[in-house]
């Protein structure tokens, strides 16, 4: 390696360059948010985001407040910070968990994600392609565990099993105000080893850690999850401070205060210092998964349809007829 | 299976909402850079001009290193291309450089071809990140990115006009390439001859259609001094790794009896413009452009020569893929049809040759019931041969014995007369 002498080069201007391109192209983060209604999924948006990001569902009449169907919801809003421009879309997935036969409730949402890699994959191998393909691939699903203090339903089994192949997860346990700290540790230690007995890589997956740095930052993380949140929308005066909280009877429980709930933990994970990285693993590891396995896959198996024919956009190609296929198989 | 409905509430038009605190993603550009700053940076520049332009000294002068050991051998026929990758460091910026140069451009009495390799080059470049790109399995983050990124187009000080030469290569280059054209050697032409020169480059560049590399003008922090050095163009550059003592400082500088040219003297040379602009503004976005501009457009070709369609404006794209994977069947189609003829092939082969075997086993077999059957009969014919003389010597034996016994007869019966008359008698009777 030679080191450049006295004389200054510049080479390093390339990091506000870097900068300065990011701040101009603006960012893109989709998170998707899973688990039964109830559990403060789209409060938790809000308070990590400090904006309604997240429409609560709507609750009307009984028949209509679960549906019949497990519905996929996504909302985009643009947020700026400082300059940084963000093109935040949260996936919503009512339904999920809510019914009493749950069987393949994973099916739809697991869908979902493989058509964003499939719609990535279809504009990546255009001959003609856009200068910056609209990347609308699920970086992380954040999974909502009810604070049963126990351990691990077969549902939170079988969905994390399934999901942590395909999608970064990031679980969370959900109205944690309902434990006492005892309760807590001990429920996330059962669930800690109930994932490692079960063969579940959560975020942030140990075979991905690229150094020793890495490795240090994250074992402390793994350490501590899954975080135990508290959501909240409302302001009250703490201390002659006013700080994000829920007020009860025997007092307030202040949401960004790490001695009452893991909050903060979990914003500083997913917004302050893995976000990059959550971003990487899902565009260099997830979706290369899946890249390698459609072109696999559809080779060998002739394409029944005639080239030039009128086709209905949904069931667009070829290939998108036999990813149809292969959702049923999952 | 549960069916899906899937609601898409914000495409492209997403509603901007006010945040009410400090989120904390104003972040992602320092964690974005500190991901690249943990990889480390490539970026490649293609150095083409005659021999003899400084075009070595003149990247040592650049980064302020001495590259190479020993200066390039100029007696190759062609125009060669020698890369060379360095890696260097700034603070925490670690950066691969690779350096490239024409080696023995211009030297040739017909210099039609001379772009040609250059050419070749670049799109080389192109095709190694195309066949990385197109693997099933790939590792794009950490392939080692070699296209090129800038081309400094090293223009000869003769203070007229553009070579032919170089109008041809320029042309050749500008849709594979960012080209910065500069004047080597500049202090070989007075200040005022400078101006002129540089006037009658850029006419001739427009009038003859080269799109050189333009300093990007739309970002607003850095659009004012970019437009500028663009009316700066072609940068009038001296190169030097010597220094001199100026005042009480060292400076890169060329010393002549007359005066000195020191290289970093905004009134002497360009060299501090072309610097600003190729490294300290500018180079990332000529990595960019490079990848989605010049990149692109090779890929868009590449693809297309290999007979890959895109779309028909009412139907759906035709993917690539499905394309790819028509021509693949073709290929195993030929595949497996090459390969049943070479079956038959074999299969017929092995016929013939079992054929054969049993025609020659065939004849062996014959062959021996010949010989034996001809032994067979000399066998018997000895036989008999053997019987006839066997028959013989009896008969002989027979007449041996009646002789004797009439002899003894004879000598029993008589006197000598009789034995005289009897022995007349037996030569009448022997005779």
């Amino acid at each position: 390696v030679a080191t450049v002498g006295l004389f200054y080069v510049g080479i390093d201007a390339i990091l506000e360059q870097m900068r300065r391109k990011a701040m101009k192209q603006g960012f893109e983060l989709n998170i998707m948010i899973v688990g039964q209604s109830g559990l403060g999924k789209s409060t938790l948006m809000n308070t990590l985001f400090k904006s309604k990001v997240s429409r609560k569902s709507v609750v009307s009449t009984p028949e209509e407040r679960i549906p019949k169907t497990i519905e996929i919801k996504s909302i985009s809003h643009d947020i700026e910070e400082k300059g940084v421009r963000m093109k935040l879309t949260v996936i919503d997935t009512p339904g999920f968990g809510d019914h009493i036969n749950n069987e393949n409730c994973w099916q739809p949402i697991m869908k979902f994600i493989n058509d964003q890699y499939e719609q990535y994959l279809q504009e990546e191998i255009n001959i003609d392609r856009k200068k910056r393909i609209p990347d609308s691939r699920v970086h992380c699903c954040m999974y909502f565990i009810p604070p049963t203090g126990h351990c691990l339903r077969p549902l939170d089994v079988e969905f994390m099993s399934r999901l942590s192949k395909v999608v970064n997860i990031v679980p969370v346990i959900a109205k944690a105000d309902t434990l006492t700290l005892e309760e807590r540790d001990f429920f996330k230690q059962t669930i800690r080893e109930e994932l490692r007995a079960n063969g579940i890589d959560v975020y942030p997956q140990k075979e991905f850690d690229e150094d020793s740095d890495d490795r240090m930052i994250n074992d402390k993380i793994r350490e501590m999850i899954p975080f135990a949140v508290v959501g909240s929308n409302q302001e009250y005066q703490v201390n002659g401070k006013r700080l994000l909280g829920r007020k009860t009877k025997w007092g307030t429980i202040e949401v960004e205060n790490i001695a009452h709930c893991e909050f903060a933990h979990l914003r500083d994970l997913l917004i302050r210092t893995h976000m990059q990285n959550i971003k990487d693993i899902t565009s260099s590891i997830h979706y290369e998964v899946y890249r390698v396995r459609r072109l696999n896959e559809t080779n060998g198996q002739p394409n029944a349809q005639p080239p030039n024919t009128l086709v209905n956009p949904q069931q667009a190609n070829g290939v998108a007829a036999q990813h149809q296929v292969l959702t049923h198989e999952m | 299976m549960a069916a899906t409905e899937i609601a898409r509430q914000a495409g492209e038009g997403a509603r901007a909402v006010p945040l009410a605190g400090h989120v904390g993603f104003d972040s992602m550009p320092d964690q974005l850079v500190n991901k690249s700053v943990n990889h480390g940076f490539c970026f490649n520049i293609l150095c083409v001009g005659e021999t003899g332009l400084g075009k070595s000294t003149l990247m040592d002068t650049l980064f302020n290193t001495k590259f190479e050991g020993e200066p390039t051998q100029h007696n190759q026929p062609g125009v060669q291309l020698k890369s060379n990758t360095y890696e260097l460091q700034e603070s925490n910026v670690r950066l691969k450089l690779t350096v490239v140069n024409t080696v023995g451009f211009g030297d040739q009495i017909n210099k039609e071809d001379s772009y040609k390799s250059i050419v070749e080059f670049i799109d080389t470049q192109f095709e190694a990140y195309l066949q990385e790109e197109l693997k099933i399995k790939r590792t794009l983050h950490s392939y080692h990115d070699t296209r090129i990124h800038a081309c400094l187009y090293f223009i000869a000080p003769t203070g007229h006009s553009l070579k032919s030469l170089d109008l041809v290569t320029m042309k050749k280059l500008d849709s594979k390439v960012n080209i910065i054209p500069i004047i080597a050697k500049s202090d070989a032409i007075s200040k005022s001859e400078l101006t002129k020169f540089k006037i009658k480059i850029t006419s001739e560049l427009v009038s003859n259609g080269v799109q050189i590399y333009q300093f990007p003008t739309d970002d607003e922090t850095v659009a004012e001094i970019n437009s500028t050095m663009n009316g700066h163009l072609p940068f009038a550059v001296v190169g030097s790794t010597e220094e001199v003592k100026i005042g009480n400082k060292m400076v890169k500088a060329r010393q002549y009896p007359w005066g000195t040219v020191q290289v970093e003297n905004e009134n002497h040379c360009d060299f501090v413009k072309l610097r600003e602009m190729l490294i300290r503004v500018n180079m990332e976005d000529l990595r960019e452009q490079t990848h989605t501009r010049h990149y692109e457009l090779y890929r868009r070709c590449k693809l297309e020569e290999m007979g890959f369609k895109d779309t028909d404006p009412d139907c759906k794209p035709f993917s690539l893929q499905e394309t790819y994977e028509a021509k693949r069947n073709e290929f195993m189609g030929d595949l497996q049809k090459k390969e049943e003829e070479m079956r038959q092939m074999f299969v017929q082969r092995v016929k013939e040759k079992e054929a054969e075997l049993k025609e020659a086993e065939k004849e062996l077999h014959e062959k021996f019931d010949r010989l034996k059957k001809l032994h067979q009969d000399e066998k018997k014919k000895l036989e008999d041969k053997k019987k006839s003389l066997d028959d013989e010597l009896n008969g002989f034996k027979q007449k041996k014995t009646a002789a004797e016994l009439l002899q003894s007869q004879a000598q029993q019966a008589g006197g000598s007369t009789t034995l005289k008359r009897d022995k007349e008698r037996k030569n009448i009777r022997l005779q």
